[in-house]
C-alpha cells in the first residue's frame, strides 16, 4: 500500500510502500527482496524527521511485533519483540515491581526505535542511555540472516552500530533488555522555580547527583535578565515508606489518562509570540518551588502523553525540533543559542535543559558528557537560516545533533559532531554493502 | 531529499539558461549547495552559468538538451536521473517569438507550440515517471499569465502556456499519490532577455523577484501560485471581462 509518511514533526512527507509482516519470515522475504530503494524499519513513528520513512520503497512497520515474550523477575531481565512500546513494557512491569530504565520524554516509541535511536531519559546521567541496557539483541541483516548479537561478544561492533545506527545495519527482531526493581511506581519531585539561565545552569550542575532523574524547562520569550527563566524538576523513584498511605495501598499503580486528542486541521502559525508567550508564562507559574512532593510517572515524566497527537497542534507546515548537545566546556554555546532564538522572532514553547553523563561505545549514540538543549520550532520562513547558524555555534564548540530529532542539517555536519562517523559507516559497509537499508534521512545525509 | 525547511539537495533545471530559473539556483545555492543540473543547448550562456557555480562551490554539471528532440528526452532524462535523483526540477524553457509571426509563418507557429506545448508535455511525462520511482520531488512549471485568458497580441504563445499549464495541473493532481508535487508558477511581464525591448506592463517583475515565489512556493508545496502575488486577483478578473471589453483594453 502506497502510504504518505512524515515524522512527528510533520515536515517533509514523503510516499512509499507501507507493509505490516505478520512474522519474521516475512521481513526476511521482505528485505531479501528489496529493490533499488530499499527498506527501512518505523516503530511508532515518534522521531520528528525523516529516519523512519522511505520515499519510493519500503517501510516496515514493526508494531505488530509486540509480544514480551519473558520476564525473568530475579535476573531483571525481559525479553521482548522490537514492536513492544515502552508504554506497554512498563505497564507490564510494574506488577512485578520492575522498572525499564530508561524512558525517554514520550512513553510511545517502540524499543526497536528507543535502539535504533539509542534513547536517552531524564536520569542519563545516572543510568545512561537505552542501548547500556541491552544485553542481546536478534539483528536482521541485509542477506536475510538473522544475527543475536551482545554487547561484548563475538559481533559487538556491529551490536554497537546498530545502537543509535537509525535502523540502518538491519532489522531489530528481539531484544532481550535489562530493567531494575523499584518499590512503588511513584517519584518524589523538588521543583525550583530558576529566575535565569545561569542559575539553571548551576544548580543542575551543583547537585544534580542526588537525584536519579533531573530535567529542567526554560522560557525563550522572556528577555533581558530573565532570558531563560525556568523551572528545574528532579526526582528519585518513591520507595514504599515515602507514599502517603493513601497511595501505599496500590504502591505500583499505573493509570495514564489521555484527557484529549487535537484535531487534524489546525492552521499554521497558531503557535506565535503572544501564544508562545503565553504558554511559557503558564508552564513557569504552574510550577512553584516546592520539594519532596509524590508525583505520578504521567505528571512527572510525560505530562505531554496525555494529549493524543499533540504534534498536530502546529498545523500542516510542520515543526522541527532542534536539539543538539556540547561539551560541559562550551556551556557558553547554551547561552549565544537561547539569546539568537529569543532575538530572532521564531518562538519556542518546549524548551528543554538537562546534564547528560558519559556516553557509551556506540559511534553514533548521541549522549557525550555535557549539556543538551532542546526547543521546539514551528516551520516559518527564516528558519533554515537561524538553525545553519546554530549548527555553526554548535559544531564549533565540539558539539552535535540528535539524528532522532534531526531533520534539516548537512551531511557534514553529522561527520563533524560525531568524530567516529567513520568507524561506524565501515561497520554498515560490510553488513549491508548494497545499501539495502535506506531512508529519507540517511539519503539526506549520507549515512 | 529535500529538508524539513526546503532545502532541495539536488536541482534540475530545463531550459537551463533561463534568467528565471537561474535566479532561482542562485537563491538555493546561496543556502545550501545542492547539485544542479542545468539542462539546455550548448551555448556560451550555458559556459557561463557553469562557471559561475563552479565559481561558487557548486556542484554543477551541464547536459545537452533540445526542446524539440523530444525523442531524445528519455535518455537526456535517464542520464540526469541516473546520479542519484532529483528533488526540484524546473520546466523553464520557452520561447515568445514574433506574436505578429507567430499566427501568420507556419514554422515560427510550430515552434512555439511544439517548444512551449509539446516539449513541455515530453518532459513532464518522463520527470513524472521518474519522480514517481521516487516517492518525492517537486516539479515546477514556469507557465504565465499569458496562458490564462489569451490575447490578440500574443496568442499563439498564450495558447501553447494555456496548454502547458493545464497539462501540468493535471499531472499534478495525478502525481499527488506518489508523493509529487507540481507547481505551476504563472508570472507576468519579468524583465528578462525573453522580453527585452518590449514595453514593461504594470505589476511586472524581476527575475530575482519571481525566483523568490517559487523557492516559497516549492517549499510549502503550493500548487498554483502568480507571481506577483496580486497578478492573482487581477487576472481572475481580466478571466470574466466580456470579449467586447477585453478587447478594447491596452495591449
Ligand atoms: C514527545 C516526544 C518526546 C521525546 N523525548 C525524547 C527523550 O526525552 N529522549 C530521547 O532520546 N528521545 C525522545 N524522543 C524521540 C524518540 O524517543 C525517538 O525518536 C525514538 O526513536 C522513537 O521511536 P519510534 O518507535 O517511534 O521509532 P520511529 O520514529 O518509528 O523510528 C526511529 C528510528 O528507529 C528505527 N527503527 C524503528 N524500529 C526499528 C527496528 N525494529 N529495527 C531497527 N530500526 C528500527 C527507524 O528506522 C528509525 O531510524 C521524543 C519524541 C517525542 C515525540
Ligand atoms: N520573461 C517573462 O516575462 C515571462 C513571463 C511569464 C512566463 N515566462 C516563462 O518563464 C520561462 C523562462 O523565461 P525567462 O524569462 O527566464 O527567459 P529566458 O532567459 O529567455 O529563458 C528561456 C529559456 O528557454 C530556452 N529555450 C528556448 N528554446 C529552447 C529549445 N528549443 N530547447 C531548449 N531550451 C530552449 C532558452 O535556452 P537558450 O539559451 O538555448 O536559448 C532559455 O534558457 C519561459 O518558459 C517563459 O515562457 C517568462
Amino acid at each position: 500500500m502506497l502510504v504518505r509518511l512524515s515524522g512527528w514533526g510533520r515536515t517533509a512527507p514523503t510516499v512509499a510502500r507501507l507493509v505490516s509482516p505478520r512474522d519474521f519470515e516475512a521481513v526476511a522475504n521482505i528485505v531479501k527482496k528489496s529493490r533499488e530503494r530499499g527498506v527501512i524499519a518505523r516503530g511508532l513513528g515518534r522521531s520528528y524527521g525523516d529516519p523512519a520513512q522511505n520515499a519510493g520503497g519500503v517501510v516496515l512497520d514493526m508494531t505488530r511485533f509486540d509480544r514480551i515474550r519473558r520476564v525473568d523477575v530475579d535476573a531483571g531481565l525481559v525479553d521482548v519483540e522490537a514492536g513492544v512500546s515502552l508504554d506497554a513494557l512498563m505497564r507490564a512491569l510494574l506488577p512485578f515491581g520492575l522498572w525499564p530504565p530508561v524512558l525517554p520524554g514520550t512513553r510511545q516509541v517502540t524499543v526497536g526505535g528507543a535502539i535504533a535511536a539509542d534513547v536517552h531519559g531524564k536520569g542519563h546521567h545516572v543510568v545512561g542511555s537505552f542501548g547500556d541496557h541491552v544485553r542481546s539483541l536478534d539483528l536482521l541483516t541485509a542477506d536475510g540472516s538473522v544475527r543475536t548479537l551482545t554487547p561484548d561478544g563475538e559481533g559487538s561492533a556491529l551490536f554497537w552500530a546498530t545502537v543509535g545506527g537509525m535502523g540502518l545495519t538491519g532489522v531489530v527482531l528481539r531484544a532481550t533488555l535489562h530493567v531494575v526493581p523499584v518499590e512503588t511506581s511513584y517519584f518524589v519531585v523538588d521543583t525550583e522555580q530558576v529566575d535565569n539561565l545561569d542559575d539553571l545552569l548551576a544548580r543542575q550542575s551543583a547537585d544534580d547527583d542526588r537525584y536519579a532523574e533531573s530535567v529542567s524547562w526554560f522560557d525563550v520569550t522572556a528577555t533581558g535578565p530573565r532570558l531563560g527563566r525556568g523551572v528545574l524538576t528532579r526526582a528519585n523513584h518513591a520507595r514504599l515508606d515515602e507514599l502517603p498511605a493513601k497511595l501505599r495501598r496500590d504502591p505500583l499503580a499505573f493509570d495514564a489518562p489521555r484527557l484529549f486528542t487535537v484535531p487534524d486541521r489546525l492552521p499554521s502559525g497558531l503557535l506565535n509570540r503572544v501564544t508562545g508567550r503565553a504558554f511559557s508564562e503558564l508552564w513557569y507559574r504552574k510550577s512553584p518551588t516546592r520539594s519532596g512532593q509524590v508525583q505520578n510517572i504521567t505528571r512527572f515524566l510525560h505530562p505531554l502523553d496525555v494529549i493524543g497527537e499533540w504534534n498536530r497542534g502546529y498545523g500542516p507546515r510542520g515543526f522541527l525540533q532542534y536539539q543538539f548537545a556540547v561539551p560541559f566546556a562550551a556551556v557558553d554555546v547554551v547561552r549565544q543559542v537561547v539569546e539568537r532564538i529569543a532575538a530572532s522572532g521564531h518562538v519556542s514553547a518546549l524548551n528543554v535543559l538537562k546534564r547528560f553523563g558519559p556516553g557509551n561505545r556506540a559511534p553514533l549514540s548521541f549522549p557525550m558528557p555535557g549539556w543538551t538543549l532542546c526547543v521546539d520550532l514551528p516551520v516559518r520562513p527564516g528558519l533554515g537560516r537561524l538553525c545553519d547558524e546554530l549548527d555553526e555555534l554548535v559544531l564549533g564548540a565540539g558539539g552535535r545533533h540528535y539524528l532522532a530529532k534531526e531533520s534539516r542539517t548537512t551531511a557534514e555536519a553529522v561527520r563533524r559532531g560525531y568524530p567516529r562517523f567513520a568507524q561506524w559507516r565501515a561497520v554498515r559497509a560490510s553488513v549491508d554493502p548494497d545499501g539495502v537499508f535506506a531512508s529519507d534521512m540517511s539519503r539526506r545525509l549520507e549515512l | 531529499m529535500i529538508d524539513a525547511v526546503g532545502n532541495p539537495q539536488s536541482v534540475l533545471v530545463l531550459g537551463g539558461t533561463s534568467e528565471i530559473a537561474l535566479a532561482v539556483v542562485r537563491r538555493y545555492t546561496a543556502v545550501r549547495k545542492p547539485r544542479v543540473v542545468l539542462a539546455a543547448r550548448p551555448s556560451y550562456r550555458r559556459d557561463a552559468a557553469v562557471v559561475e557555480l563552479t565559481a561558487a562551490g557548486v556542484p554543477v554539471t551541464a547536459v545537452d538538451f533540445d526542446a524539440r528532440d523530444v525523442d531524445g528526452h528519455p535518455a537526456v532524462l535517464d542520464k540526469v536521473f541516473a546520479d542519484g535523483g532529483i528533488d526540484v526540477a524546473l520546466v523553464a524553457f520557452g520561447v515568445l517569438g514574433d506574436a505578429e509571426r507567430a499566427w501568420q509563418d507556419h514554422e515560427a507557429a510550430l515552434e512555439l507550440a511544439g517548444v512551449n506545448y509539446t516539449g513541455a508535455v515530453s518532459v513532464g511525462v518522463g520527470l513524472a515517471e521518474r519522480m514517481r520511482k521516487q516517492g518525492h520531488g517537486v516539479i515546477v512549471a514556469l507557465s504565465s499569465v499569458a496562458g490564462e485568458r489569451v490575447r490578440r497580441s500574443n496568442f499563439v504563445y498564450g495558447s501553447t502556456k494555456a496548454g502547458m499549464d493545464a497539462f501540468y495541473q493535471g499531472l499534478g493532481e495525478a502525481l499527488r499519490p506518489h508523493g509529487v508535487t507540481v507547481t505551476v508558477v504563472r508570472p507576468g511581464f519579468v524583465r528578462t532577455r525573453m522580453t527585452d525591448g518590449l514595453p514593461p506592463t504594470p505589476l511586472s517583475s524581476t527575475a530575482d523577484q519571481v525566483a523568490e515565489v517559487v523557492v516559497r512556493a516549492a517549499r510549502d508545496r503550493r500548487e498554483l501560485v502568480w507571481a506577483p502575488a496580486p497578478l492573482r486577483a487581477v487576472m481572475s478578473v481580466l478571466r470574466h471581462l466580456p470579449r467586447a471589453v477585453f478587447r478594447r483594453l491596452p495591449a
